[in-house]
């Protein structure tokens, strides 16, 4: 497919009998299929990117919720708890659980699992287990084909919990429909850490753990913050034009709670005993309810794919243009050159890049 | 990256299984083969042989590495071995046991299709060469 030049992407027919087996296993509700796709899909095995197409007309049904929030929050106990709750709907449920591996030998103990054990023996529930295994951007790519694997065997319910720790983890949750961020109490200095980032994801927050000491204390630092805005500091402060300023904030602020019409909740809950899961059921259906009446679900879909094929387009033309520069002698040979003052580095990408630039020029005056 | 396929992290299941607390030495290899490079998932306490089974299948493990010091691998290490058979993950499957297991037993463990029985002294560096020797190829 990546020879297709003619600007129309042909999608994989969905043929059963051009089916890889592998696929034919999965979509046939084969475990020990579904399992193995998403190994390939892990490890970028050769082929994978055959079985994703081949999987992607049969994906669309699930709903797709991201958890996340700091190591502790009680998080895979939670979704332990929420699979208990969906499957008690008669629901199926399908789990990614994604831990984060040593940056020097690569290797992870996934730890996740632990926690879940309300559901298990029901293999109506899938868990699967993944490490961020270093891979920069790749793990979003990875981790929304995994979703889709989950989709595409029928699952009801898919849920990606991840440790909020930075843009990777955000990326992640982004293959989420809603996107639940849980606090523990008494994270004061926490709640301030949220305003970079995992606030603006939010679409409700679990104050879990609530029978500790200091929940209040955070549901109310919560509510405060998202009262002021999304930015979460006061307006006003350090900025010398204010009306401005606060008029830049209330746009911001209705983007995001007013004209979307959704007022993010903040959900009590105590995970350990399933106290509050209903409310947070409640919360989440409400949140798809309204996903669903206001269109953002299309549009949260289409945003995502339109992501998907920016991440594709970039990893794929930076191999490709790595297979290139090792054919032309590698890129120390050009940045020696440069360093000789042969050169500089802007003539040289492009060099590398004119015959594409060449090409789609004669395309785009050829129609 | 589609430039080094061949870049496979081996994935370990590590499981205690049945009435035993004794997880020291299930503790100690997974870290272990973390620190070799391995991506290691540890099932917890008290596992029954369907819940092993459940997450070796689940997770598409290389390699299980099953601990038992109770002494009921013979009872409990074939239930899981036809559990696999079942989901069809038995022969891709390293299973390795590790524990107090009498010569005679580790005859019949090994008939039933484990590959390999450690028990005490046995050292990480033999365990991990292991792993890496013998982890099955994939499809």
């Amino acid at each position: 497919m990546s020879d297709d030049g003619t600007g129309t992407a042909t999608p994989q027919s969905d043929d059963a009998d051009a089916r890889d087996p592998l696929v034919a296993d999965l979509l046939a509700g084969d475990h020990r299929a579904l399992a193995r796709v998403i190994t390939k899909i892990e490890n970028r095995a050769p082929g994978y990117r055959d079985l994703v197409s081949q999987l992607h007309p049969h994906t669309g049904d699930a709903s797709v919720l991201g958890v996340t929030g700091s190591p502790g929050a009680g998080k895979s106990t939670l979704v332990d708890k929420l699979a208990e709750a969906y499957r008690d709907q008669g629901l199926t449920v399908g789990i990614i659980a994604i831990d984060p591996s040593s940056p020097f030998t690569g290797g992870a103990v996934l730890g996740d699992r632990i926690r879940m054990g309300s559901t298990v023996g029901d293999m109506d529930v899938f868990v699967r287990s993944m490490s961020a295994r270093g891979s920069l951007g790749g793990l979003s790519t990875a981790t929304a084909d995994a979703v889709r694997a989950l989709d595409a065997f029928g699952k009801d319910r898919i849920i990606v919990e991840t440790v909020g720790a930075g843009q990777n983890e955000i990326d992640v949750v982004k293959t989420a429909d809603t996107v639940a961020v849980l606090v523990p109490p008494g994270s004061g200095d926490d709640v301030q850490m949220l305003k970079a980032g995992i606030l603006e994801i939010a679409d409700l927050f679990v104050v879990n753990k609530a029978d500790l000491d200091g929940a209040d204390r955070t549901v109310r630092d919560l509510r405060e913050m998202l009262d002021y805005g999304d930015g979460g500091a006061p307006a006003g402060a350090g900025h010398h034009g204010a009306s401005e300023a606060v008029e830049g904030y209330e746009v911001d602020d209705q983007d995001a709670d007013v004209t979307d019409g959704w007022d993010r909740p903040i959900v009590e809950t105590v995970a350990k005993s399933g106290e509050g899961v209903e409310a947070l059921l409640d919360a989440l259906a409400g949140h798809r309810e309204y996903l669903e009446r206001s269109g953002a679900l299309e549009e949260i879909r289409r945003a995502r794919y339109a992501e998907e094929i920016r991440t594709l387009l970039r990893e794929d033309l930076h191999d490709l243009l790595a297979a290139e520069i090792e054919r032309r002698g590698g890129l120390d040979a050009y940045a020696s050159r440069v360093q000789a003052g042969e050169t500089d580095p802007y003539a040289v990408a492009d060099d590398l890049l004119g015959p594409l630039r060449e090409r789609y020029e004669a395309e785009a005056g050829g129609e | 990256m589609a430039a080094d396929p061949e870049e496979r992290t081996i994935r370990c299941l590590v499981a205690k299984v049945g009435l035993d607390g004794h997880d020291r030495g299930a503790h100690v290899i997974a870290r272990a083969f973390r620190d070799a490079g391995f991506e290691v998932i540890y099932s917890g306490l008290h596992r029954a042989p369907e819940e092993i089974v459940q997450a070796a299948v689940q997770e598409d493990v290389d390699v299980l590495g099953i601990s038992i010091l109770s002494g009921a691998h013979d009872t409990l290490v074939p239930k899981i071995m036809s559990g696999l058979a079942e989901y069809g993950a038995a022969e891709d499957t390293l299973v390795l046991v590790g524990g107090i297991v009498p010569d005679e037993d580790e005859r019949e463990l090994k008939e039933l299709g484990v590959a390999e029985v450690f028990g005490p002294g046995a050292s990480m560096a033999e365990m991990i060469e292991f792993v890496r020797a013998n982890a099955p190829e994939r499809r």
